[in-house]
């Protein structure tokens, strides 16, 4: 199978001369989930933000090497439209608390000034919401505010507002760390489900997490990637001497 | 016992504030009171005539809320696109920089200039293009004053939009950027929304800067007693007629611009109450 995002020699920095993400080499095959873990400050978010280009916003942060999303450099094409092919959720649920429910799933089309017809609005909140299992606790009130909604309900908001836009990749910082254990439980089964059509990078802290969601786990340490492996073979045999020690609670 | 003490002198002090602020409401209603016993308050507010010749003596207000109200609103008008864009610069685009604290300590300055500076500023500078424009043939007149008033308030417009716009959280903005979107989408849908009520009340209480405004605006605006034919025309504010008039006047004249400068008092009373309601709901969101 052909990986669907490679990464090539790749170097964050934000500031020169010391690299946060220092020369990451790795593939991560379609309809995966893959996990990124390490202690606090191994760089796995600066990672994850750079394959969307999140790191252009601030002019000095440095990215080198390549990203390939499907073969194509995605340092190398418009940053607005490597975002709307890798969507992104964040620790911290955003939906917009200006925009209705109805509007915050449509935030995406809207933002980029794509105007749909009543019905094509319609079809992908619905099936949007469907998607994330948010559909039937939420249809009776789609002109409530965004912010209106509990906390699992609103990531759950902000992923179906990710999907809406049908990307190729989706990013996932975190995403249940500002959770209860219930929500955090739904969103697991939710990610398990969407990779089916999606594929899936998720940083995370939680170790039975990602033994219990990834396909893949990436292990970093001070902005090295130092293994990337089967999930299942990284947790019960470990190649790395600090996997193991990471993994096994002797540091992080 | 210190503390006692201390605490005595504080709820003193505080009863001072509060005692004087009851005085000059006292003063203004009392002084003002000869006025609205001869028209009766409507009639005072309602009447635009103001004839101050003994054989035929009449005062009226409208003439001046009236020239007040265009004026400052005028002002609002020509402020906003300019702290708007001040505040965008030192909120969004050069947020933290030393570019954008160069930019705001020069707006603040703006605001430490004395009106009476802006009011000579304004005749010799300004009145000479206005007049160029071909906009009157003496220059002065609700426009010439509305533009220096318009410079005069954008300090206070633009720190509090400021403030507004930088407070929009950051991980809100990253959210709209993370869906394709650029810059001035995110400014447009996601910061403006999200800052609107407190901009709003920004520009609430540059209203009110403006239409209490004096000392430029008398030496501007023209200082006829009639309701102001336009934007060329000439006029007065509520503050510059009695700027203008108290020197001279008694009796009902006296108190009648007593009772203008009670209205003007309860008037900016209220746009500050407006813009304080307004901030309020902000921070409950």
């Amino acid at each position: 199978m052909k990986p669907i995002l490679e990464l090539k020699n790749l170097s964050v920095s934000y500031t020169p001369g010391k690299n946060a993400v220092d020369d990451v080499t790795t593939d991560i095959y379609p309809n995966t989930i893959t996990a990124i873990m390490g202690p606090s400050g191994c760089g796995k978010s600066t990672l994850l933000r750079a394959i969307n280009r999140m790191h252009d916003l601030y002019p000095h942060i440095r990215t080198t090497g390549e990203i390939l999303l499907k073969g194509k450099n995605v340092l190398e094409m418009d940053a607005m439209k490597v975002r709307r092919l890798v969507g992104m959720v964040f620790q911290q649920p955003n939906p917009f608390p200006t925009m209705s429910i109805y509007d915050n799933v449509l935030a995406g089309y809207s933002l980029n000034g794509i105007r749909l017809k009543r019905r094509e609005k319609d079809e992908i909140v619905e099936q949007s919401l469907k998607s994330v299992a948010l559909w039937d606790e939420v249809k009776d009130v789609m002109s409530k505010r965004g912010s209106f909604l509990s906390g699992g309900q609103q990531q759950r908001l902000c992923i179906a507002r990710t999907l809406a836009m049908r990307p190729e990749v989706l990013l996932m910082d975190e995403p249940t760390s500002a959770l209860d254990p219930i929500s955090t439980n739904k969103i697991e089964e939710l990610l398990l489900e969407l990779k089916k059509q999606f594929t899936i990078i998720v940083v995370t802290h939680n170790m039975s997490q990602a033994a219990r969601i990834s396909d893949n786990s990436m292990f970093m340490y001070l902005g090295e990637l130092i293994e990337h492996g089967n999930t299942t073979q990284m947790f019960t045999k470990p190649k790395n001497k600090r996997t193991e020690e990471y993994l096994t609670g002797v540091f992080g | 016992m210190k503390d006692k003490l201390f605490r005595f002198v504080l709820f003193f002090a505080a009863l001072m504030i509060l005692l004087l602020s009851a005085g000059i409401i006292y003063s203004l209603v009392s002084r003002s009171l000869d006025t609205f016993n001869e028209y009766g308050v409507w009639g005072f507010i309602s009447n635009a005539e103001w004839d101050p010749r003994k054989a035929t003596e009449e005062y009226g207000a409208l003439s001046f809320i009236v020239g007040t109200l265009y004026t400052a609103f005028f002002a609002l008008l020509i402020c906003i696109p300019f702290s708007l864009s001040v505040a965008l610069f030192n909120g969004e685009y050069f947020k933290g920089t030393k570019v954008a604290s160069a930019v705001s300590s020069v707006v603040d300055l703006l605001a430490g200039i004395p009106s009476i500076v802006f009011g000579l500023w304004g005749f010799y500078s300004v009145r000479p293009i206005v007049i160029a424009l071909g906009v009157n043939a003496q220059g002065f007149g609700i426009f010439l004053s509305s533009i220096v008033l318009a410079i005069m308030i954008i300090p206070y417009a633009s720190s509090l939009s400021t403030e507004f716009i930088s407070m929009v959280p950051n991980n809100m903005k990253e959210g709209a950027y993370s869906l394709g979107a650029t810059r001035l989408e995110v400014i447009r849908r996601i910061s403006f929304p999200t800052a609107s009520s407190g901009i709003v009340a920004a520009y609430i209480l540059a209203l009110g800067r403006a239409l209490g405004e004096t000392m430029a605006v008398t030496m501007l605006i023209g200082n006829t007693d009639r309701i102001p034919s336009g934007l060329r025309g000439t006029g007065n504010t509520m503050a510059s007629v009695i700027a203008n008039q108290f020197g001279e006047a008694d009796g009902l004249k006296l108190s009648s611009l007593i009772a203008i400068g009670l209205i003007l008092f309860i008037i900016t009373a209220i746009i500050n109450l407006i813009a304080k309601m307004v901030m309020k709901r902000l921070s409950k969101v």
